[in-house]
């Protein structure tokens, strides 16, 4: 229940619970469509092992590991 | 009248800014921050029945009666952004140029391909209650694909007029200009301005309601500014005045809001705008599956970011770039160019002298505007070749993989990864690293950025490396350069941390940033920028940088009673040598032909090594063995030392000026440039003094 989105394996889509954080940073993940009730699917982690790539709205967004912990997630899909 | 043209980024604004503009551009920014304020004057267009937009996309217009007076019309390019939020000094620039200036109309681009989240924006836009109109871009790509947009109903559904375009096949431009205009001449105010449902928009209404004077005194529109204060915007609450009484209010009703939603204020109205964007797309928008251009990039970074290759390659590809630069094309061109300017010299020259001129006057002309100018346009190719290749990093997308494959690499150190191409740049040459700089999204790095290009040693330093090297560590030249290098790179990233600690302490802009689909660059685009670059660059060449070599030949050519000097050890310079001389006592080197070449170094690193040659009264092929006069090994390492830290020469100074919008900022940084190399060198030679005794 309490999965994050920095712990979702890469391939992995799931639905955002709640997103975190506070002041810039949270702002400009819901900005960019990060919000409540979203799909998200982890398309790849980069080379050095962050950060990590998402698909989501049909685009794709990259966040660092950190910024990702604050977005919780529900609804693993398989 | 005024448009301002504002979209996300990677949306194609720049292209788009490019067909309303044509080459009519002028550059200039914000006040007070880095950000570049591009304006341009709407080109012709098209009226009449002919129209170039192709009319399949086409549906029933608005009826043409009224074709607008010729007025002129302007267009300012905002910064790319996502959302009017306060957080980024571009998303402030645009917020404040849209409330105070007052434009007569906003041109918004909305990638069609990327609709869901270009929208957002679109939705704070029309909130300001400004004409508008939407330009629906990469059209072209949409219809390749067999996707659909009803722009009939997105039009009705927004409030604004929508004109499907594609900015880089040139198309739907005329009908987006024609739009434009009625739309701000009619004063053609968004239709709708309510999109919210519920407890938001109980909320925002209310609030609107309350502040309406406020609001209209302040000049910022009520709804916008309703819309704000829910979501806790404190610049807006300040700017509007508010009592006490009616902040209470305001925080009253959004916890009421917030308890009924179960869910704070700004996820509240960002989840309110995506899902009426999300319905406005679920019936307008047709999808034929995943789109050629997404599957296409998908494939290419199973590469270009894959596990194995993607550093690999990236190194390749700067390899490349820079073999192709400093190597292939830019030696060519330099060459020539030289080669011109040597004729021209030459020719002048032959006619000075045939008429007589006072050797004074020749002397200017010959060695200080010629030899001036000669050395500023050297810089020239590399510059135009190497904005060239980066253009086309940064219009293909690869430049976003690039920040995504090395951000780890720059985080500690407070940047990321969207710097790591302009600091390498800064190994070739600093003056385009410094100018590739504006390219990053955010003031803060930028600013950063450019004050750690000099820490990355220039290809101009390797002749004065070599020269030392050769006549000191022979057995060891490669590890002394190596050396070198890591030193520069160590001492950029101890300043880089102090800096992260001390002048850019506040938060630095997150890294959420979007890997855009790969596409071809546009000539036109690449063209225009690298043209840009070049005029930005001789601008700065026959002004700063032209006076500087002037007095630096002045200061070579007189003795202290004005007299032409016949011995270079005799000249204004050689004797300023020997003043500044003793400041390097510390140092380990105490001889003023080192202060004087350092000096000279200043209006290009190569005249280190010449002025040596000069002064030595050998040649550059010799003056290992001169050096080894004046030096002890020691002493050249503390020498060398001071050269890889030192103030970068008068163009990058320049370029410095130029990029921060900043005569101070530049002379700081040459002076506290000089400050770390004096300490760095100073700890060489005194730590390698305990050693060597």
């Amino acid at each position: 229940m309490n999965l994050t989105l920095d712990k979702l394996p890469v391939g992995r889509s799931a639905r955002i619970a709640a997103v975190g954080g506070q002041g810039a940073l949270r702002r400009h993940l819901l900005d960019m469509g990060l919000t409540p009730k979203t799909v998200v699917m982890v398309r790849k982690i980069a080379p050095m092992g962050d950060p990590i790539e998402l698909h989501l709205r049909g685009y794709e967004l990259t966040l660092r590991l950190e910024d990702a912990k604050n977005i919780t997630l529900e609804e693993v899909d398989g | 009248m005024v448009f301002a043209l504002a979209g996300n980024q990677n949306s194609g604004k720049t292209t788009l800014f490019n067909q309303l503009t044509g080459s009519n551009q002028h550059v200039g920014n914000f006040p007070g921050v880095t950000v570049d304020k591009k304006e341009g004057i709407i080109r012709d267009h098209h009226t009449g029945e002919h129209h170039r937009g192709p009319r399949s996309w086409g549906h029933p217009r608005h009826k043409r009666a009224d074709i607008p007076p010729k007025e002129q019309a302007t267009v300012v390019d905002l910064p790319g952004i996502y959302s009017l939020s306060p957080y980024t000094s571009e998303e402030i620039v645009t917020r404040d140029f849209l409330i105070k200036e007052k434009p007569d109309g906003i041109i918004n681009i909305v990638d069609a391909t990327n609709i869901e989240r270009n929208l957002y924006l679109t939705m704070q836009l029309i909130d300001l209650g400004i004409p508008m109109v939407v330009a629906l871009n990469m059209m072209d790509e949409m219809r390749a694909n067999g996707s659909t947009v009803d722009v009939n109903r997105l039009e009705e559904e927004l409030g604004v007029p929508v004109v499907p375009i594609s900015a880089a096949k040139n198309e739907g431009i005329d009908e987006l200009i024609e739009h434009a205009l009625r739309a701000a001449e009619h004063k053609e105010r968004p239709r709708r301005q309510d999109f919210c449902t519920g407890a938001v928009h109980r909320c925002v209404h209310g609030i609107a309601h309350m502040i309406e004077d406020h609001a209209q005194a302040a000049g910022v529109p009520p709804y916008f500014a309703a819309a704000k204060l829910v979501e806790g915007d404190e610049p807006m609450t300040r700017q509007l005045a508010l009592t006490q009484n009616e902040c209470e209010l305001i925080e009253h009703s959004v916890k009421e809001m917030e308890t009924e939603l179960g869910t704070d204020r700004e996820a509240a109205l960002a989840d309110m705008r995506y899902s009426f964007i999300e319905k406005l797309c679920a019936e307008t928008v047709v999808k034929s599956g995943e789109s050629r251009e997404h599957a296409r990039s998908v494939a290419i970074d199973r590469i270009l970011t894959g596990k194995y290759l993607a550093i690999p390659l990236f190194l390749a590809i700067m390899f490349l770039i820079f073999w192709l630069t400093f190597g292939v094309i830019g030696s060519f061109l330099s060459d020539l160019l030289t080669a011109g300017i040597d004729a021209l010299t030459a020719a002048a020259d032959a006619g000075l002298t045939a008429y007589g001129i006072n050797p004074v006057v020749h002397s200017l002309l010959i060695d200080g505007v010629f030899a001036g100018v000669g050395s500023v346009l050297s810089f020239l190719p590399i510059i135009v070749t190497l904005f060239f290749f980066l253009s086309l990093l940064e219009d293909s997308g690869y430049m976003a993989r690039v920040a995504f494959v090395m951000d780890k690499l720059l985080r500690k150190i407070g940047l990321s990864g969207r710097s790591f191409v302009p600091m390498l740049i800064g190994f070739g040459c600093s003056v385009p690293a410094i100018m590739a700089a504006r390219t990053l999204s955010s003031d803060r790095d930028r600013k950063m950025t450019i004050l750690l290009t000099p820490f990355c040693s220039c290809s101009a330093k390797l002749p004065i490396y070599a020269v030392f090297t050769a006549a000191f560590f022979p057995r060891y030249g490669a590890l002394v350069m190596i050396l070198l290098y890591v030193m520069g790179i160590a001492i950029g990233i101890v300043w880089a941390l102090l800096m992260k600690n001390t002048l850019y302490k506040g938060n630095p802009v997150p890294f959420v940033m979007e890997l855009p689909n790969y596409r071809l660059p546009s000539p036109k685009s690449v063209g225009l920028l690298v043209w840009d670059k070049a005029k930005d660059f001789l601008t700065r060449a026959f002004t700063i940088i032209f006076v500087a070599t002037i007095i630096i030949w002045f200061l070579q050519s007189f003795d202290t009673r004005l007299n032409v000097v016949a011995d270079s050890s005799a000249s204004l310079l050689a004797g300023l040598g020997r003043i500044i001389a003793p400041i390097f006592a510390p140092l380990g080197f105490t001889d003023w032909r080192a202060a004087t070449a350092l000096i000279t170094g200043f209006s290009a690193k190569e005249a280190v090594v010449s002025t040596l040659a000069v002064l030595t009264g050998t040649n550059v092929a010799n003056l290992g063995g001169a050096l080894a006069a004046i030096f002890t090994p020691l002493q050249a390492f503390s020498f060398l030392t001071f050269t890889l830290l030192y103030t970068p020469c008068v163009a990058a100074i320049a370029a410095v000026r130029r990029e921060m919008r900043s005569g101070r900022a530049a002379v700081c940084v040459a002076l506290m440039q000089c400050a770390i190399a004096w300490v760095c060198a100073l700890a060489v030679y005194q730590v390698g003094s305990l050693f060597i005794g």
